[in-house]
C-alpha cells in the first residue's frame, strides 16, 4: 500500500535517499586531500594582525566511522523499508510488529487465563485477583459508556444493579459482550391513539413504580395500557424473552419524567451496544462477564478492596 | 604564505590522519595520589552499590518494566522525574562552579573517561611495562612474547569491561539474580545485549579511543573557555621563570649561563595523556591531570630547584605577579560566591523536596463520555477514575472525600486499600442532591477531592492530598 497517491514519487524517495549515500562518500573521497598552504598547519591567511584558521586533519578514526554510517544505512535500507515503497527484505511493517507484541503478550497471559477458563463464574467472583484484572477490563474496555463505576447514564445500562434485560446469567453477559445487543421498541404512539392518549398512558405507566404521575391521567390511560402489554406483560413486568424492560421498578434507562415516557412511546427506542468480541479473547470475556455480574451481587465478591 | 617568488609548494596530504599512538609515561606525585583516590572512591561507589540490600530488596535499583524507582527507602515513580532534574541542576551547577574555581577538575579527576583510561592503562603498565618497554614492544615483530602479552592485556580490558557492563545492568535488573541468570547461561536477550554494549563501549573508550575522547568527541572540552575566568586555577609554565630553556649541570650558576629554570628534559610531554607541551600554554586537549605538575615537581627537586615550574596559578597571578596568597583569595569572588549560593540552595531544596515529600500520589482522571448524569430522585452524579500510587513499600488506606458544593458526598468505600509501591484505580462518583444542584447552576464548578492517609497506628503521622477536578451540572 502506497502512501503516496503517484508511486512516481516513491521512486523520488528511493534515487534522492541513493543519491545521499553515495554523496556523502563522494565528499569524503573528494575532501580527502588538500593542498598545504602554510608551514605552520594554518590556512595562510591572517586576519586582524594575529588571527590565523587552522586546518588540522581528521582522525582516521572519525573517518571510517562515518563509513560504517553509511554501510549500516545500506544494509539497514537493504532490510527495512525506507527506499520509497520497497518492502524490505524482512518486510518488516509496524502492524506486524503489533500483532507479533500482541501474540507475546497473549502467551505470557496464558498461564494466567488457564487458571480461570476451569473455574466456574462463583468462583471467578469469590477470586480476588482475578476480580482484579476483570476491573482492569473493565476500566479498559466498558467505562467508556457504563461509566468508571458501572453506574451507566441516560442511554447507557447500570450495570451495577440486579435489573437484567435479559435473564442476567454468566452466559448472557458474555453472549451480550461479544456480539453487543440492540435494544428495540417500536413506536407505539399510533396504536395508542392521540398524543392525548399517549399522555395519559405514559402516566399510568408512572403510577406503576410509584413515581410522581398525575393521578387522574395515570386513570384515563389504563385502559390503553393493553397495547403495551403484548411486549411488557399484563402487569408491567417486563419480558425477559424480548428484553422488554420492567415498568413497575424505578431504573429509568432512557431518561425519567412523563417528558421521557412520551419520547419512548411516539419514538420508540433503538439502542445499540456494539459488538466487543473482537477486541476481547474468549478467556478475557469469561473474566469480564464475572466481573460485571459482581458488581451487582456484593455479597459473592471477595475482599478485592 | 609562502613567501613570493619561491616555487610555490604543491604538497598534496591526506586530511584523515591515523592518530598516533600516545605513550604516556607513568607518573607518582601528590596529584596522582589524588587521581587514583578518585578512581578508588568513583569505583566502589559503582561496583558497590548494586550489591547492598534494603528492605529484602537491592538498595538502589531502577526497575524499568515495574516503573519503579528504589533509592535506599525512597520509592520513585516516573512521575518523580523532576527531581532527577533537580540533581542535574546541582550537577551543572557544581560544575560550573568547581570549573570557574580550578579548572578541569571533572575531566582530571572524576570524569568516567578519565577514570577508566586510568585503569586500563595502568593494566597495560602491568603487562606491557612502561614507556620505552611499550614502545620497543610495538616496534618489535610479531612473536610469542608479543602475543602474549598483547593478547594478555586485551584479555583484562575485556574482562574488566564485561564486569563494567555487567555492573551496569545490575542497577536496572537485580543483580544478584543477574549473576545467577549468567552463571546458568540463561541471561535473557535485553540483558546480553546491553551487558555488551556497555563492555564494548569501556573496551573501546578506554582501551582504544583514550585521548581521542577528550580531543575529538566530548563538547566539555570545547566550552572550557566559557567557564574559564582570569582568575581560574589552571596549570600553566611559567614561561618568565623557566625561559630561556636548556640543558645544564646542576651547578651551573643561572645568571651567568643566560638560563632559566626550564631543563628542557622533555618530561611533561612525556607524561601528557593527551600528548601536548603545556609548556606551550594553555591548550583545549589538557585534561587537567596535573601529571606534567608532578614529573616536573620531581625534577625541580633534583636539580634542587623550587617547585612548581609547571603549576596550578591564575592568568591574572601570572600578568600581575600576584603571590600565591593573593591568588587563591581571588577564589571568592561574584561568580564563585554567586555559583556557590545558588547551588547551597537547590541542594537544600531538593533534600527539603524529597525528606518533605507526601508519600502518596493522586491523579484525577474524570469520565468524559458519560460527563453528567441524573438519577431517580433528581440527584446529579458525574464519575471519576482516582489513581492512588502509594510510594511507601508497606500497604496503606485512604479515605476519599469530596468538597466544593453544599451536599457533594463521595460514593466509594469508607477505606481504600493499595499495597506497597503499588498503584490502583478507584472509581468514584460524586453526587449532588437536585437543591443545591439546582442552586450551583448548570455548568462546570470546581471540587476538590481530599484524600486521606489513614494512620497505620493510633496516633502516627498521616499525610493529605487534596487534588482539584470539575462537578458538572447538566443542563
Amino acid at each position: 500500500m502506497s502512501d503516496f497517491v503517484s508511486s512516481g514519487w516513491a521512486l523520488f524517495v528511493a534515487v534522492t535517499t541513493v543519491l545521499s549515500l553515495v554523496a556523502c562518500i563522494a565528499l569524503l573521497v573528494i575532501a580527502s586531500r588538500r593542498r598545504v598552504m602554510a608551514d605552520d598547519n594554518t590556512t595562510g591567511h591572517v586576519w586582524d594582525a594575529d588571527l590565523r584558521e587552522l586546518n588540522n586533519p581528521l582522525p582516521r578514526w572519525w573517518m571510517w566511522l562515518f563509513v560504517a554510517t553509511v554501510v549500516f544505512s545500506a544494509v539497514y535500507l537493504a532490510f527495512y523499508p525506507g527506499l520509497g515503497s520497497n518492502a524490505g527484505s524482512l518486510k518488516w511493517t509496524s502492524q506486524g510488529q503489533f500483532e507479533s507484541e500482541q501474540a507475546r503478550a497473549l502467551e505470557r497471559m496464558e498461564s494466567v487465563y488457564a487458571k480461570y477458563r476451569a473455574m466456574t463464574p462463583e468462583q471467578l467472583m469469590a477470586d480476588g485477583s482475578a476480580m482484579a484484572i476483570g476491573q482492569r477490563l473493565y476500566l479498559n474496555q466498558c467505562s467508556q459508556c457504563h461509566g468508571s463505576d458501572a453506574r451507566g447514564s441516560k442511554g447507557f445500562p447500570n450495570l451495577a444493579d440486579a435489573d437484567w434485560l435479559g435473564d442476567g446469567t454468566h452466559e448472557y453477559v458474555a453472549k451480550v459482550i461479544k456480539e453487543g445487543r440492540n435494544g428495540v421498541m417500536p413506536p407505539m404512539a399510533a396504536a395508542v391513539g392521540t398524543s392525548e392518549d399517549v399522555r395519559n398512558v405514559a402516566n399510568y405507566v408512572l403510577s406503576l413504580s410509584g413515581s410522581p404521575h398525575n393521578a387522574a391521567a395515570a386513570q384515563l390511560g389504563k385502559p390503553r395500557f393493553g397495547t403495551c402489554a403484548a411486549c411488557h406483560g399484563l402487569d408491567g413486568k417486563g419480558n425477559k424473552a424480548i428484553g422488554a424492560p420492567n415498568l413497575t421498578d424505578r431504573i429509568w434507562l432512557h431518561g425519567w419524567g412523563e417528558q421521557a415516557v412520551v419520547n419512548a412511546i411516539t419514538n420508540g427506542i433503538n439502542n445499540a451496544m456494539p459488538a466487543q468480541g473482537r477486541l476481547l479473547t474468549p478467556d478475557q470475556v469469561q473474566v469480564l462477564s464475572a466481573y460485571v455480574l459482581s458488581l451487582s451481587r456484593p455479597t459473592a465478591v471477595a475482599a478485592a478492596k | 604564505m609562502p613567501p613570493a617568488g619561491e616555487d610555490v609548494r604543491e604538497e598534496i596530504v591526506s586530511l584523515y590522519v591515523k592518530q598516533k599512538k600516545i605513550y604516556a609515561r607513568a607518573v607518582s606525585g601528590w596529584f596522582a595520589r589524588w587521581r587514583w583516590a578518585t578512581v578508588w572512591a568513583t569505583q566502589l561507589v559503582f561496583y558497590g552499590l548494586p550489591w547492598l540490600e534494603w528492605n529484602q530488596r537491592q538498595a538502589v535499583l531502577f526497575d524499568l518494566a515495574a516503573r519503579r524507582f528504589y533509592v535506599f527507602g525512597v520509592v520513585l515513580y516516573p512521575q518523580d522525574f523532576i527531581y532527577l532534574t533537580g540533581l542535574l541542576i546541582v550537577a551543572a551547577y557544581s560544575l560550573f562552579l568547581f570549573t570557574a574555581v580550578a579548572g578541569r577538575l571533572w575531566c582530571g579527576y572524576a570524569c568516567p573517561q578519565t577514570v577508566y583510561t586510568e585503569i586500563f592503562m595502568w593494566i597495560e603498565r602491568r603487562l606491557e611495562g612502561d614507556r620505552a618497554r611499550r614502545m620497543k614492544l610495538d616496534a618489535a615483530p610479531w612473536g610469542a612474547s608479543k602475543v602474549l602479552r598483547k593478547g594478555g592485556k586485551h584479555a583484562v580490558w575485556i574482562a574488566v569491561a564485561l564486569w563494567t557492563g555487567f555492573t551496569f545492568v545490575g542497577y536496572f535488573t537485580p543483580i544478584r539474580e543477574l549473576g545467577a541468570s549468567v552463571l546458568g547461561l540463561g541471561l535473557g536477550p535485553w540483558e546480553t545485549f546491553w551487558t555488551l554494549f556497555y563492555g564494548f563501549a569501556t573496551y573501546g573508550n578506554a582501551g582504544w579511543m583514550r585521548e581521542q575522547v577528550c580531543k575529538y568527541m566530548c563538547p566539555y572540552a570545547r566550552f572550557q573557555s566559557a567557564m574559564f575566568d582570569r582568575d581560574t586555577l589552571i596549570i600553566t609554565y611559567d614561561a618568565g621563570r623557566g625561559e630561556p630553556r636548556g640543558t645544564r649541570g646542576r651547578k651551573t650558576d643561572l645568571k651567568a649561563a643566560g638560563l632559566g629554570h626550564c631543563i628542557d628534559c622533555g618530561l611533561c610531554v612525556q607524561v601528557c595523556p593527551t600528548g601536548i607541551d603545556i609548556r606551550k600554554g594553555l591548550q583545549y586537549e589538557c585534561i587537567g591531570c596535573a601529571a606534567c605538575i608532578d614529573v616536573c615537581d620531581g625534577v625541580m627537586d633534583k636539580m634542587q630547584y623550587p617547585r612548581g615550574l609547571v603549576r596550578y596559578d591564575t592568568l591574572n597571578g601570572l600578568r600581575q605577579h600576584l603571590s600565591r596568597g593573593q591568588a587563591l583569595r581571588r577564589i571568592l569572588r561574584p561568580r564563585v560566591l554567586i555559583y556557590s549560593s545558588i547551588l547551597v540552595l537547590i541542594v537544600a531544596a531538593l533534600f527539603a523536596a524529597i525528606a518533605l515529600r507526601t508519600p502518596f500520589k493522586v491523579d484525577v482522571v474524570r469520565d468524559r463520555g458519560a460527563l453528567a448524569r441524573q438519577v431517580e430522585d433528581g440527584y446529579v452524579e458525574n464519575v471519576y477514575r482516582l489513581q492512588l500510587m502509594n510510594a511507601t513499600e508497606v500497604s496503606q488506606r485512604y479515605r476519599i472525600t469530596a468538597r466544593g458544593i453544599d451536599g457533594l458526598a463521595a460514593d466509594v468505600a469508607a477505606a481504600v486499600e493499595v499495597g506497597g509501591a503499588q498503584a490502583r484505580w478507584v472509581p468514584v462518583a460524586l453526587r449532588v442532591p437536585p437543591g443545591p444542584a439546582a442552586v450551583a447552576g448548570p455548568g462546570s464548578h470546581r471540587v476538590e477531592f481530599v484524600i486521606e492517609q489513614l494512620p497505620p497506628a493510633p496516633g502516627a503521622a498521616t499525610h493529605q492530598l487534596v487534588e482539584k477536578s470539575t462537578f458538572l451540572v447538566p443542563r
